[in-house]
């Protein structure tokens, strides 16, 4: 299937050559995770702070779970904040 | 001992200056900045009074551990009564001129009656002067920070003014010092210009000598930065990106106010976020930010120093525009941005030049374009008013224009500067106004955010996000992460936050330090620097003192528990049309009660004797 990847600050310079602005669209298999995915484009784990499916908060133990489903968007931020 | 123990008293009508002690009672009860000026201020003045009046008082306050070597130490504060709400005003800045204040040796000015001609205070240490200020009236911000160095010859001194909006009575105008950081919330600029008081200018070399505990504070504040310098989001996020890279993961979640608040998620988002500010531009190559800044004894520096793109409509042949000055924070992109549906990352960083070139609260603007975009195609206001400019959603031509107006008070920049409550029923439509208590909301939509809403409802200021600011933990997860959706445990959240901030705004400190810092990393730091024991324990429950003691205020003034909600548009007539929170409105009313309960109120939000009792009010 076909998901969305965002990666957002610091983050970006992981995306592969010809991404769009801090995305990428990318085939997974059902039984892909959102570590998995890190682990594709060699994201740092650690780094992976903020991890949003379709603007879902993943808790920390999803993030290894296989959650995935046609036109899902995965989006990362490393530890950010604001006000 | 971190006080000074002076107090300035300047009466305006008189043209006279006295130094009287601090109140070192009220300071073991109220700390210090905002709630030691809110207690002055209680004291002194009638809540009932009419707030550009010569009976309402301004107060610039320092925290004791402002101009300390405590990181972030640079912070003051200006209380008041609004003239935006009515409410109680406190107004948070940094930049540096908080230090300059507190090390020419002064906690607080306290501000009363009304000047009969243009004045600005001048500090050198302990000689202090009111002085006159004929030349600086009808001058930018910018122009009389300029105007008054040149007359000192001083570079060293700190300027905090007013500019034109102020003078012409905008309703939501700021103080800025330091050129472009501002105490910027509920109208605190109106206020100082109804007492033609342009400016306070200081230069302080006492420095803060008096600490209760010298090698125990060097100590605690040492630790405090290392804290923040380890921490990711304080050591690395906010110094990188600044707090605008909330921009995507707000428009990610689903909370993004866009267009006057119909829509949750603004499709422009990336065009004007941290991201974007990044990317060089076609032009000119240069990125839209130049570096990041930092106030007074910050070790964080989330601050943006920023150009506009010199071929951009909005600064051709003006080259006063073309240097580098304050950048977008996400509050402002917010507003001038997805608010007004204005994708143009140029013509938000010209609005936001403006904002600080004379002093206006880019959240309460950009709020008020977006509602003034709404009346327009709603056809309540036309070309007629808008010098037939487009006023439509989407217009970056009308939002710099409206920045220009409200800037110096012409064409419809006066209807601008009234706000949008009074904007939205001066046009027959109250309904588009997106304001609680009269003030406009902030950045995140509480539709998607349930805590927020209930935050927003009862911020003694109004709208207001830095009253307590649980995006934190519904967000970002600091300290833990709660679902954004759910209502909940949400008012034993909003109390916490707002007690604890309101501890943190009395300390001199910035409350960007809580994305690393707890009550129980401050507590050391304050407890070295003061007299007396100052636990994280005690702090919350000044933090607590200080909340029901502005609540008290707000009712003196008039407002009741029926002031604490929400426009219709968020909790009936208008859900979230997409992302996570599709469908849903905020609940309010499922909060509301419980949070009432909470804080020891009655079911009508009266704080009642026993909690007064247990707080010593």
């Amino acid at each position: 299937m076909k998901i969305t990847l965002k990666l957002y600050a610091g983050l970006s310079q992981y995306l592969p050559d010809g991404s769009e602005k801090h995305m990428t669209k990318l085939s997974v298999s059902e039984n892909e995770t959102a570590f998995s995915i890190l682990d594709r484009f060699n994201v740092p784990k650690e780094d992976a702070h903020l991890v949003l499916l379709n603007g879902v908060y993943l808790e920390p133990e999803e993030r290894e779970q296989p959650k995935f489903k046609e036109g899902d968007t995965l989006a990362i931020w490393p530890p950010v904040a604001g006000g | 001992m971190a006080w000074t123990r002076k107090v300035l008293r300047v009466n305006l009508t008189e043209g006279s200056l006295q130094e009287e002690p601090l109140n070192m009672e009220w300071a073991n009860d109220y700390l210090g900045q905002r709630g030691l000026a809110t207690k002055y201020l209680v004291e002194e003045i009638d809540p009932k009074c009419d707030a550009l009046g010569p009976d309402n008082k301004m107060i610039m306050t320092t925290g004791p551990l402002t101009g300390t070597m405590a990181a972030t130490g640079g912070r003051y504060s200006v209380v008041t009564k609004s003239p935006l709400t009515g409410a109680i005003a406190c107004s948070n800045s940094g930049g540096f001129i908080g230090n300059e204040i507190k090390s020419a040796g002064w906690d607080m000015v306290i501000f009363e009656g009304k000047s009969p001609s243009p004045v600005y205070l001048y500090l050198e240490d302990d000689n202090a002067q009111l002085l006159p200020a004929d030349d600086l009236w009808g001058k930018s911000v910018w122009e009389a920070d300029e105007l008054i160095h040149t007359k000192h010859q001083d570079p060293l001194i700190r300027i905090a003014a007013i500019g034109r909006s102020a003078e012409q009575g905008c309703l939501y105008a700021a103080i800025v010092n330091d050129l472009h950081r501002a105490a910027g919330r509920s109208g605190v600029g109106t206020v100082m210009a109804s007492k033609n008081l342009k400016a306070v200018a200081a230069r302080g070399t006492k420095g803060v000598g008096n600490i209760e505990n010298p090698a125990e504070f060097f100590k605690a504040t040492q630790e405090g930065k290392k804290v923040l310098a380890e921490n990711a989001v304080t050591g690395e996020g906010l110094p990188s990106m600044g707090t605008q890279v909330l921009m995507n993961v707000i428009n990610e979640v689903g909370a993004m106010p866009t267009r006057n608040m119909r829509e949750v998620q603004f499709e422009g988002a990336g065009k004007i976020s941290a991201e974007a500010m990044h990317e060089p531009r076609d032009n000119d190559g240069k990125p839209n930010l130049t570096t990041n800044g930092a106030c007074f004894g910050c070790t964080i520096a989330c601050g943006r120093i920023s150009t506009i793109d010199q071929g951009h409509f909005t600064v051709e042949n003006k080259p006063q525009y073309w240097g580098n000055s304050g950048g977008l924070e996400y509050e402002a992109a917010w507003a001038l941005g997805s608010d007004c549906g204005v994708d143009d990352l140029d013509a938000c960083t010209y609005a936001n030049f403006l904002c600080n070139e004379d002093g206006y609260d880019p959240i309460s603007f950009g709020s008020t374009v977006a509602a003034a975009m709404e009346l327009y195609e709603a056809g309540a206001i036309t070309k007629e008013h808008t010098d037939g400019i487009d006023f439509s959603f989407g217009s970056a031509e009308a939002l710099a224009k409206a920045a220009e107006w409200v800037s110096t008070g012409e064409g419809f920049g006066k209807d601008l500067g009234l706000g949008s409550k009074r904007l939205c029923e001066k046009y027959g439509h109250p309904e588009f106004s997106m304001t609680v208590k009269g003030q406009e909301f902030p950045a995140y939509d509480p539709r998607g955010i349930q805590g927020i809403g209930l935050a927003y409802a009862t911020s003694n200021r109004g709208a207001c996000h830095l009253r307590g600011y649980t995006i934190a933990s519904e967000i970002l997860g600091i300290p833990e992460k709660t679902d954004p959706l759910e209502t909940e445990g949400k008012a034993e959240l909003v109390k916490a936050f707002q007690d604890a901030t309101a501890a943190v705004d009395s300390t001199g400190l910035c409350v960007f330090t809580t994305f690393a810092w707890t009550l129980e990393d401050i507590a050391p730091q304050v407890n070295a620097a003061c007299e007396g024991d100052w636990s994280a324990d005690k702090m919350l429950e000044v933090g607590e003192r200080i909340w029901n003691m502005e609540r008290d205020f707000n009712m003196a003034a008039g407002l009741t528990g029926k002031d604490d909600t929400l426009p219709k548009r968020l909790t009936k007539d208008m859900a979230a049309n997409s992302g996570p929170a599709e469908g849903k409105v905020n609940n309010l009313a499922e909060m509301l009660p419980k949070y009432y309960e909470v804080r020891g109120w009655t079911p009508d939000g009266v704080p009642t004797d026993e909690t007064r009792q247990r707080l010593g009010l």
